[in-house]
């Protein structure tokens, strides 16, 4: 058989790629969007707490954090399936990082609009609501693009932990084959065939909202 | 506890040098592919373009496979460290490359404009009063990408190389009964700990610089 039969192999991992990165954007940007919040408390009990949680979560790396949930949870008696394990390890690391992208953003909003939205009569809670966070978040747009195509990049980790996506496939089909070279090319290709037009799409998105605010 | 520590800092050696062996030749190889990126030939400008794309586009743990599971020319195989510092290497070149120019596109066009009218070549311009500017910008963004490349670094545990994460999941194979979550977490809190002064660095070199420009 040659590689172009393992394709569709390679096309199932490709799947389970995807869904992976959906899942962990989706709850990641979620959860970071309430750290950024509990970061820019004036609360301490909030505030610290949320710091200290993105502080570990950007200052671990991905592949840990995995293990420390697959191989060293079960331990102490919480089990996960590795596929539960890869979504909640990468939602975990993608909520660490976008919340600091989506603060950046927050903070970049003028302080011109609070002065107006206050003047305007607006209530705290609309005047966030509705002023602060739409644009805070529109600025964060570029940024939180590219986490998402590192988050892409990052379910290749799962591999590690025995998730039957891209890496684990392309692994499989290499000790069937012996064609090792020939199968993480097409990986690597298949990865960058995503990756990199996605890349582009981000600074066309980021020049376009240059544009806008000028 | 203790025992697991041990066994975790013994990795610590091995991935400070893939570290800093890969973020070395990221310094180096950065710079023809700058080059390429302020070429005056449009086609030299793409087509560097493409391959910095390329690179990056290819996940780490992809480029460690590929150079130690698929190159073997005749008898020759890339050890498994030598595979992890050539392929974090390429990548790290490629991100400094985009740093640098990040660096090159903050800088003031009359300062190359002054550069030309003092009758400085295209050289001397580049080296003596472009670069060293651009770097100063370049050096926070450098030190985050130095982070980022030291947990990275871990990825080379995929292909064997004997580093903290190898050590982590060594001593949790041999002490089954007893270590659990604890070499994993201690490998963690390693990794935290040697973040912190990068980090703080950093910082501290993005509020002077802001103060200074």
């Amino acid at each position: 058989m040659s590689l172009v039969d393992y394709l569709p192999q390679l096309g199932r991992g490709l799947l389970l790629s995807l869904q992976l990165t959906a899942l962990s954007v989706l709850f990641g940007y979620l959860i970071g969007l309430v750290l950024a919040l509990g970061a820019a408390s004036s609360k301490w009990w909030l505030k610290w707490p949320a710091i200290v949680v993105v502080e570990i979560g950007r200052g671990i790396p991905a592949l840990v954090v995995l293990y420390l949930i697959y191989f060293g949870l079960p331990s102490v008696g919480i089990l996960f399936e590795s596929l539960v394990a890869a979504t909640i390890g990468l939602t975990f690391t993608a909520a660490a990082y976008s919340s600091e992208m989506i603060r950046a953003g927050l903070q970049s909003v003028p302080r011109g609009q609070f002065e107006a939205a206050a003047a305007l009569g607006l209530a705290r809670r609309s005047t966030f609501l509705r002023v602060v966070l739409p644009q805070g978040l529109r600025s964060s747009i570029p940024a939180l693009m590219g986490l998402a195509i590192m988050s892409f990049q990052a379910t290749s980790l799962a591999y590690s932990i025995s998730v039957p996506e891209l890496m684990s496939q392309a692994y499989q089909v290499g000790n069937l084959t012996f064609q090792y070279l020939g199968v993480y090319a097409i990986t690597g290709l298949i990865y960058a065939a995503i990756a990199v037009p996605a890349t582009w799409l981000s600074v066309w998105v980021e020049h376009r909202l240059a544009r806008g605010a000028a | 506890m203790g025992d697991a520590l041990v066994a975790i800092l013994l990795g610590l050696p091995m991935t400070l040098l893939v570290t800093a062996a890969s973020f070395a030749i990221g310094l180096v190889g950065g710079v023809p592919l700058l080059l390429g990126l302020r070429s005056r030939i449009r086609f030299v400008r793409l087509a560097v373009r493409l391959v910095i794309d390329l690179i990056r586009g290819v996940p780490p743990i992809v480029w460690l496979f590929l150079l130690y599971f698929g190159i073997a020319i005749g008898s020759f195989r890339f050890n498994s460290l030598v595979a992890a510092i050539v392929g974090l290497g390429v990548i790290s070149s490629a991100y400094l490359a985009e740093i640098y120019r990040g660096g090159f596109a903050t800088l003031p066009r009359g300062q190359f404009e002054a550069a030309q009218a003092l009758g400085l070549g295209r050289a001397t311009t580049l080296g003596r009063v472009l670069a060293p500017q651009a770097l100063r910008t370049a050096l926070p963004s450098m030190a985050t990408f130095l982070l980022s490349l030291l947990k990275d670094s871990s990825i080379a545990s995929t292909i064997g190389v004997t580093e903290m994460v190898t050590a982590a999941t060594v001593f949790a194979r041999q002490n089954t009964a007893t270590a659990g979550i604890v070499p994993f977490f201690l490998a963690a809190a390693v990794y935290f700990a040697l973040s912190i002064p990068v980090a703080v660095f950093a910082r501290r070199l993005d509020t002077r610089l802001r103060k200074a420009l």
